[in-house]
């Protein structure tokens, strides 16, 4: 019988935890949502995905909000519950899939298919990454983990009940600076066949 | 003192708390009003009668209350704002129920022939009309639907539309004295009649209603013409269809009228807002028959009890004195000039209401009003406080109840909007609308 499996993948910046997530995605044959759902929302609803963007991961301001009848004038918030009604649509489709962040472990969570993961990374490790990708000098780049990070995890915190890296709140959380990409990979990969009894890609359900 | 600092310390609490938006705001003010009946008048000043006079049950059960051959001033739970509101709340809930408001959207656009800009001055000035009678909340939920799905229809930027829609809700309801809260605190704290603020408020919105208009026109000229798409006119919808129950809907339709008949007669008949919103509801439930649970369910009672608390915490500030003191602070400060305590009530009410919600501050505001002058002079203070709360809070996006709700709609259909751009249409229309209105009050009272 077809398994549904959702992996639910939080990240620190510049733990590699999207090249992870990707990985994942490719190695169990399985559908990979990250930002692409504001340009699927948005392609719904004939909005503009970019408009949709600047709004992503992004906390509200509590000064500059307020909610009446249960509407909120703020985009932040109006632009995450329909992310996460999205990601609950897909899961009450039975679609397996992968999903990057949006504080997708809580919003999921109790689902059977569901897996969570967190990915850390050693700050040196970090750096030198972002370095390397953004095409950046090592202060900038300390400066944007610092700032990326601080937007997670006050995104996360406002919307979850669990803090974001909190170890209880997810399955597994891995350090990626240990394996790599590709060795964080096949841990959580084993996990995941190991809990589900998953040998072939067939055995996941498509949707 | 202590009374006085307890008061304002429980009073700067509520406020945080609500901006904070962490608690809802209901369980804030009810709280908070808790606190004021037993700490400032229990436990400091031991004053059984500062508590009987700011629940003010009493008055419910006068003839006054419900009939009244003359204007009557009121302190510490205004029931017949919250008896009015509630009464207005069940009656639109009857219309939403037959699908009246998005008859009336659909059957406008019909009429000008589903063409954009026509569709974007008739929806401005429905909105202000309407907003006369209704809450702004309810128009604002099913003018902007309705705006989106003719703008998925006619492939146009629906944002520009609603924005403006928002603007003319806040400002028709300023015209009257049910348009918005603010106004009918005022109105029943100091015994004023529906003519009296048609007259008064009601002409300043009138004459800025023009210029917005062409305001708004004049600044979303371009976006307005901008087509996102081919657009199928076999896709027009049908206003018929919109009305989901045909007998409802002409029950519904004579209850608005006899409400808006019974508004504007109610200095003749003598029949006060809290009589009128009681017969609203009583005949809006005999209509609505087996319906009425879904009716009652769909009535926002969070807002009645926000009142309630809200006038209990501004009770406080009234016993203790510290109402009085503010009022004399701004008559120290005008000089007792008219025309700079205009300024100063107009301004500063329009400027905090474009943060905070105005019915706390119109509510804190009337007895600071009512001690500051009397009169001719106390009237003209109240529409200067009237036109600076209504309008103000058009500012921002949290200004008012109806901007939150028409942001909210335009970022759900994938239309977010942010500060910047809201701020950048409305905060200059709303400039044009304090300075007539205050050019207005100089030129007719001062």
């Amino acid at each position: 019988m077809e398994k549904q499996l959702i992996i639910s993948v939080s990240r620190e910046f510049g733990s590699g935890g999207y090249a992870v997530a990707e990985e994942l995605a490719g190695r169990f044959k399985i559908g990979f949502y990250d930002h692409n759902i504001l340009d699927l929302i948005a392609q719904k609803k004939s909005g503009n995905a970019d408009t949709l963007k600047k709004f992503d991961e992004v906390p509200k301001s509590r000064l500059f909000s307020r909610t009446v009848r249960g509407f909120s004038n703020s985009p932040e918030d109006v632009i995450s519950e329909m992310q996460f009604d999205f990601m609950r649509e897909k899961a009450e489709a039975g679609e397996s899939f992968v999903i990057v962040g949006r504080c997708s472990e809580a919003v999921l969570k109790g689902h059977p298919g569901l897996v969570t993961v967190f990915i850390l990374g050693d700050y040196d490790k970090k750096v030198e990454r972002v370095c390397e990708k953004y095409h950046l000098s090592q202060s900038e780049a300390q400066s944007l983990i610092k700032t990326k990070d601080k937007k997670r995890k006050s995104y996360h915190n406002y919307h979850c009940d669990l803090h974001w890296g909190d170890s209880r709140g997810y399955d597994i959380s891995i350090n990626s600076s240990k394996l790599g990409v590709s060795g964080t990979a096949d841990v959580i990969e084993a996990y995941i066949r190991e809990r589900f009894g998953i040998v072939y890609s067939g055995d996941i359900s498509a949707e | 003192m202590l009374a006085q600092t307890a008061a304002i310390i429980i009073f700067v609490a509520m406020f945080i708390l609500i901006i904070s938006d962490k608690i809802e705001r209901h369980y804030v003010t009810l709280g908070c009003g808790a606190l004021t009946l037993i700490v400032v008048f229990g436990l400091i000043m031991h004053s059984g009668s500062a508590i009987m006079e700011t629940l003010n049950v009493r008055s419910i059960f006068t003839a006054g209350f419900w009939y009244s051959t003359e204007a009557e001033e009121s302190s510490g739970i205004n029931w017949a704002t919250i008896i009015f509101i509630v009464g207005m709340m069940i009656m639109v809930e009857g219309m939403a129920r037959v699908g009246f408001f998005r008859w009336l959207c659909l059957r406008i656009a019909k009429l000008v022939h589903y063409r954009t800009v026509p569709i974007f001055i008739t929806f401005m000035i429905m909105s202000g009309v309407l907003a006369m009678f209704i809450d702004s909340i309810t128009v604002i939920l099913f003018l902007a639907a309705v705006t989106i799905e003719l703008s998925r229809l006619l492939k146009f930027n629906p944002v520009p539309m609603i924005l403006a829609e928002i603007f003319c809700a806040n400002l028709g309801g300023s015209a009257t004295m049910c348009g918005d809260p603010p106004n009918i605190i005022i109105g029943t704290s100091m015994g004023y009649s529906f003519f009296d603020f048609l007259t008064n408020t009601g002409a300043m919105a009138g004459i800025s209603m023009v210029l917005v208009i062409f305001y708004f026109y004049f600044v979303f000229r371009g976006e307005l013409r901008k087509k996102e798409g081919e657009v199928d006119p076999s896709a027009y919808p049908d206003p018929k269809d919109a009305v989901k129950d045909k007998k409802g809907f002409i029950i519904s339709s004579c209850i608005f009228l006899c409400a808006v008949v019974l508004l504007v007669t109610h200095a003749s008949t003598h029949l006060t807002v809290a009589a009128i919103g009681v017969f609203i509801s009583i005949v809006t439930l005999a209509a609505a028959g087996r319906h009425i649970p879904e009716v009652l369910k769909r009535v926002d009672y969070k807002t009645a009890l926000f009142f309630v608390g809200l006038f209990v915490v501004v009770g406080g500030l009234e016993q203790t004195g510290v109402l009085n003191a503010i009022a004399g602070f701004i008559g120290k400060v005008s000089g007792g000039n008219l025309y700079a305590m205009v300024a100063i009530i107009l301004w500063v009410s329009a400027v905090a209401s474009a943060f905070v919600d105005n019915i706390p501050f119109a509510a804190t505001m009337v007895p600071v009003i009512q001690g500051l002058a009397s009169g001719a002079q106390l009237n003209t203070l109240a529409w200067a406080l009237s036109m600076g709360t209504d309008v103000g809070g058009s500012a921002t996006p949290i200004g008012a109840s109806a901007n939150v709700v028409g942001t909210s709609v335009c970022a759900k259909a994938g239309r977010p909007m942010g500060w910047k751009q809201y701020c950048m249409a409305a905060a200059p229309a709303t400039a044009i609308v304090l300075v007539v209105s205050m050019l207005f009050i100089f030129v007719r009272y001062c």
